[in-house]
């Protein structure tokens, strides 16, 4: 796992439950520390995923962002507030669009 | 948005290009997916407190490049490069364009995919990402934490995780022993550059008195039902199964090619480094007029060859625009050129040290995970006659998720040549087309100039 | 060194070749299937996937009755391709549309569909209009945009996965005992017939060019001048999405695996692959126009290929008048037309006679003088 001491002042949701986080890190990053490692599962065989290579490269921390799905966490920032949820299989554009 | 040069990657690279370029009055943009200049080196550099001599430095040509003037947009990425100049990205959920003179991509490079049984478990990450997770979040390794595979990164990181109080349960070297001999040959010409030398073997002196252990193994497989919960190896003849709560892989890194093989730049295949490069000249162009390339992009030689050749590379754009005489780029370039030569002269030796893994997968073992598609399936799409990773690609998916085979390419090249019976650079790599990075249709469709969209002419 | 010998030699390992020569070595001929390596202009691997009648054979109503031909066979086409790639390569017939967008296109539509359908010798297949009510009756899921007022609709029309179909035509023709030779083009063909690659050559009774675009250079060599010229199309998808659309659309058409691939360009004379912002972006906006909620999709991944065309845009089909044995085929809709291609056409070619149907379709129609 992945630790740290300062947990940050930052608080972020993840499924509902607030998590601590730094300024200035990533949303994957914040989950990580949080002790979280599975983001999503594939839409190929439901197999869980998470955060892999933390550079943009390999798109498996993709998770829900303040409703938005399919985001690549490794790259947003953590902001105040920010809703993060689990992405299931593929992602429904025709509920995101009517939410 | 016009400007003289657009420079893709505020890594060393595209920091010491952008401040170059400015001091000859270029008007300079710089685009950069991370949230802030630095790279992978220097991620987050700005928000860290410098640690020793070359954080300074390092914070002091980030100052040096935030005053120099050129436009710098951060978490903006781009997805097009048009070989006439023109570059689109995404920043903000916004597609956007710019028409430069000149382009400078500076894009890096990314970590040599190490597929191994169960690499694809929540769990596994690999460790530039453990390293960036460190620089950005301060996290570090505590609890049966494993690092597995071999390169400089890997030391590196080992390192300052326990310099950052981080505890490591053991490093697998799953390096072949004969790259050590080989590599003694390349030693005299090392020494032209002793400090790479110096800290290779700091590094291993901090992991000996951490008491990490060193284990040389094979054959490592990550296990555990939703997510990482042992690793399996072989090591001194023997089967060894260890719990784990992270295993971080690592096999040295390559190249970013995307944005060069989507423009159809000319690509030589790097025997020393087993990897495709753009193929460029002194000053970093490429075979495109409009394009340079600077940086680890253009053949990996570390950040301080990656900050020179981007000083280089702004030197000859701005003789090519005319805002630089060509006796005055010359004089300027020749202390350049000569320092990076000296960097490079220890280049054979560590490429030689640091020789990538040889890729054997088993058959059941996902090489392209986007697509879940297995080393087996990839050897049944050779027999049906696939040559290269294209016509591959259309028979097994493999390379077509999101991913667009970044963590899939050299794997695949590798087990079609296998194979085969051919060298790997024999095997054709995924053709790239634009765009290189998803964005949305919605984004897209925004840069359609009509109101209303027409059918096309059809047949 | 003697030549090896075989019944029949196709030249091409594309959409049109591969079909050929699958229907040539399941008749029990000794079939050699001769292709270029991985990187070619090979449209089989760059098309939009739609099993398709509608609109076609406007103006030449032997291309409409030989599409239908091919329909008829597609089923059992299909399960055969399915069972040799050990995977259902995705053929789903239900029916096919072409959205219309604002008033204008509906005019058009309906006036296209009335005009085909009265054609002397008819339509390929049956087409019917439907407004927008009837439209959501059929698809009542589908999110459709305002400006969608209707579609027309072939309720014989489909689409397949391509790629797989091409898989499975290439693992069938290997299963039947065919020899596949892939990795470089066949530089010359000389009566007889003898087949020049580098250092090799290949001796066949009888020699099929179906090379797409290599096959005007190669015919030319037996004697047939066959008009060939690119058409570019650009084609995008999206990342994997739940069910959306459960019918192909011309231009638009959710896989079986999600994807949402999207259509199309039609760029004439250009010799390269590459794709360019202008086309993808007037094909977006056209998309999220029939499917608002797309405007969310992430594209992955997106590509060019090139349509062999001929001028008048239907097929071409031939024997050698000079060099009887020696055939030549060439169409842009090669996936539509690949089970004609395995069933009828191959067993015209073995049996040394091209079908009754296709007579038309030959390139004289080009040049009065054609040998
Ligand atoms: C994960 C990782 C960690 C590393 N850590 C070290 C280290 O600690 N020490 C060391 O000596 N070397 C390290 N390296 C090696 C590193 O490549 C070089 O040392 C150095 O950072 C190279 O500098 P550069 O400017 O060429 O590229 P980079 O520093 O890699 O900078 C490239 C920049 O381009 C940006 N970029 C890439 N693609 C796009 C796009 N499409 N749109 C917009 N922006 C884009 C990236 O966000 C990045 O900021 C690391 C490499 C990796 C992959
Ligand atoms: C964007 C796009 C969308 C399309 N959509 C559809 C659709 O929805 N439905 C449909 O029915 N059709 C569609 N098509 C058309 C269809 O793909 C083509 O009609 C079909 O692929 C043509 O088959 P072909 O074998 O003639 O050519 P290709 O598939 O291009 O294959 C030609 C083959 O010949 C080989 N070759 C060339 N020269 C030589 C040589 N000298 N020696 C050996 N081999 C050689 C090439 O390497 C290649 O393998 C589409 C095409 C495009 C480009």
């Amino acid at each position: 796992m992945l630790t740290r001491p300062d947990p940050g002042s930052v608080t972020i949701l993840f499924e509902g439950a607030p998590i601590r986080a730094r300024a200035g890190e990533s949303v994957a990053s914040a989950l990580l520390a949080a002790g979280i490692l599975a983001v999503r599962t594939t839409p190929v065989s439901g197999a869980p995923r998470g955060p892999f290579c933390m550079m943009g490269a390999c798109f498996d921390c993709l998770a829900v962002v303040d409703g938005v799905g399919g985001v690549q966490t490794c790259l947003v920032p953590v902001r105040e507030g920010m809703r993060i949820e689990r992405q299931h299989g593929a992602r429904d554009v025709a509920a995101e669009d009517a939410a | 948005m016009r400007v003289d040069l657009a420079i893709i990657g505020a890594g060393p690279a595209g920091i010491a290009a952008a401040t170059e370029a400015r001091a000859h009055g270029l008007s300079v943009l710089v685009l950069d997916e991370n949230p802030a200049p630095g790279g992978r080196i220097w991620q987050a550099i700005e928000a860290r407190a410098a640690k020793d001599d070359e954080d300074r430095a390092a914070q002091e040509a980030v100052r040096a490049f935030r005053a120099s003037g050129a436009e710098a947009r951060f978490g903006a990425t781009v997805w097009c490069v048009e070989p006439e100049g023109r570059v689109y990205w995404s920043e903000q959920g916004r597609a956007r364009d710019a028409e430069a003179t000149q382009v400078l991509i500076a894009t890096g490079t990314t970590e040599r995919p190490l597929p191994i049984p169960g690499w694809t478990l929540p769990g596994v990450m690999t460790v530039g990402a453990a390293q960036i997770a460190l620089k950005t979040g301060g996290l570090v390794p505590d609890r049966d934490v494993w690092i597995a595979g071999q390169g400089p990164l890997l030391l590196l990181y080992a390192t300052q995780a326990l310099a950052a109080g981080g505890r490591i349960a053991g490093v697998l070297d799953l390096a072949e022993p004969s790259g050590r001999r080989r590599a003694l040959a390349h030693l005299p010409a090392a020494l032209r550059a002793p400090s790479y030398l110096a800290r290779g073997v700091a590094w291993r002196l901090a992991l000996r008195r951490a008491g990490v252990p060193w284990i040389r193994a094979a054959e490592i497989r990550a296990e555990g039902a939703a997510r990482l919960e042992r690793i399996r190896f072989v090591a001194d003849g023997a089967v060894h199964t260890r719990p784990a709560s992270l295993l971080l892989l690592h096999d040295g890194v390559i190249p970013s090619v995307q944005i060069t093989r989507a423009l159809g730049c000319a690509h030589v295949w790097d025997e020393a480094q087993r990897c495709w490069k753009p193929t460029t000249d002194m000053w970093g162009r490429s075979s495109h007029a409009r394009i340079a390339i600077a940086g680890d992009g253009a053949g990996v030689g570390g950040a301080a060859v990656a900050a020179l050749s981007g000083r280089i590379a702004a030197l000859g754009i701005a003789a090519a625009l005319g805002r630089l005489g060509e006796a005055a780029r010359d004089s300027a370039a020749a202390p350049l050129l000569a320092a990076r030569a000296k960097h490079l002269a220890v280049r054979p030796f560590l490429d030689t040290l640091f020789a990538p893994l040889p890729i054997r997968p088993e058959d059941d073992t996902i090489l392209c995970r986007c697509e879940e598609v297995t080393a087996g399936r990839v050897r049944e799409a050779v027999a049906l006659g696939c040559l290269g990773a294209n016509q591959l690609k259309s028979f097994t998916r493999a390379g077509m998720g999101p991913c667009q085979g970044r963590m899939c390419g050299p794997s695949v090249a590798a087990v079609i040549a296998a194979e085969r019976g051919v060298p790997v650079q024999e095997v054709e790599p995924y053709r790239l087309r634009f765009p290189t990075k998803p964005l949305t249709l919605g984004e897209l469709a925004a840069l359609h100039e009509q109101e209303e969209a027409l059918e096309p002419h059809t047949s | 060194m003697m030549a090896e010998r075989f019944d029949v030699a196709v030249v091409g390992g594309g959409m049109v070749g591969s079909a050929i020569a699958v229907g040539c070595a399941r008749r029990g001929a000794r079939t050699v299937l001769l292709d270029e390596g991985d990187v070619a202009l090979r449209a089989a691997r760059g098309n939009f996937g739609l099993v398709w009648s509608q609109g076609k054979g406007d103006g030449m109503p032997a291309y409409a009755a030989w599409t239908r031909e091919s329909l008829r066979h597609w089923d059992s086409f299909a399960e055969a391709m399915s069972g040799a790639a050990g995977t259902d390569i995705g053929f789903r017939r239900k029916g096919g549309l072409i959205f219309t967008l604002g008033e204008q296109e509906w005019e058009q539509r309906v006036e296209d569909v009335r005009r085909l359908h009265n054609q002397i010798g008819g339509a390929s297949t049956p087409v019917r209009m439907l407004d927008r009510r009837e439209l959501e009756e059929l698809i009542p899921g589908t999110p459709l945009g305002p400006r969608v007022l209707g579609a027309s609709l072939a309720p014989e029309d489909g689409h397949v996965n391509p790629l797989l179909l091409l898989r499975g035509m290439h693992a069938a023709f290997r299963a039947a005992g065919g020899t596949h030779r892939p990795g470089a083009p066949v530089d010359a063909v000389r009566p007889g017939f003898t087949l020049h690659r580098g250092a090799e050559s290949i001796a066949a009774e009888r020699v099929v060019i179906a090379a797409g675009l290599g096959t005007p250079k190669l015919a030319a060599m037996l004697g047939m001048p066959v008009p060939v010229h690119p058409v570019r199309g650009q084609n995008m998808v999206t990342e994997r999405l739940p069910p959306m659309l459960p019918l192909p659309a011309s231009a638009i058409r959710q896989t079986a695996e999600g994807v949402v691939q999207i259509g199309v360009s039609y760029e004439e004379n250009l010799w390269e692959t590459a794709t360019t912002v202008k086309e993808l972006a007037r094909m977006a906006a056209r998309a999220v126009q029939v499917l608002p909620p797309l405007r969310h999709a992430r594209i992955v991944r997106a590509w060019g290929a090139l349509r062999p065309m001929t001028p008048d845009r239907y097929p071409i089909y031939a024997q050698s008048q000079a060099h009887p044995g020696a055939y030549v085929a060439v169409c842009h809709s090669g996936v539509t037309l690949s089970a004609a291609h395995a069933g009828p056409l191959a067993e015209g070619i073995l049996a040394g006679r091209l079908p009754d149907l296709v007579a038309e379709l030959g390139p004289d129609r080009f040049h009065a003088d054609a040998a």
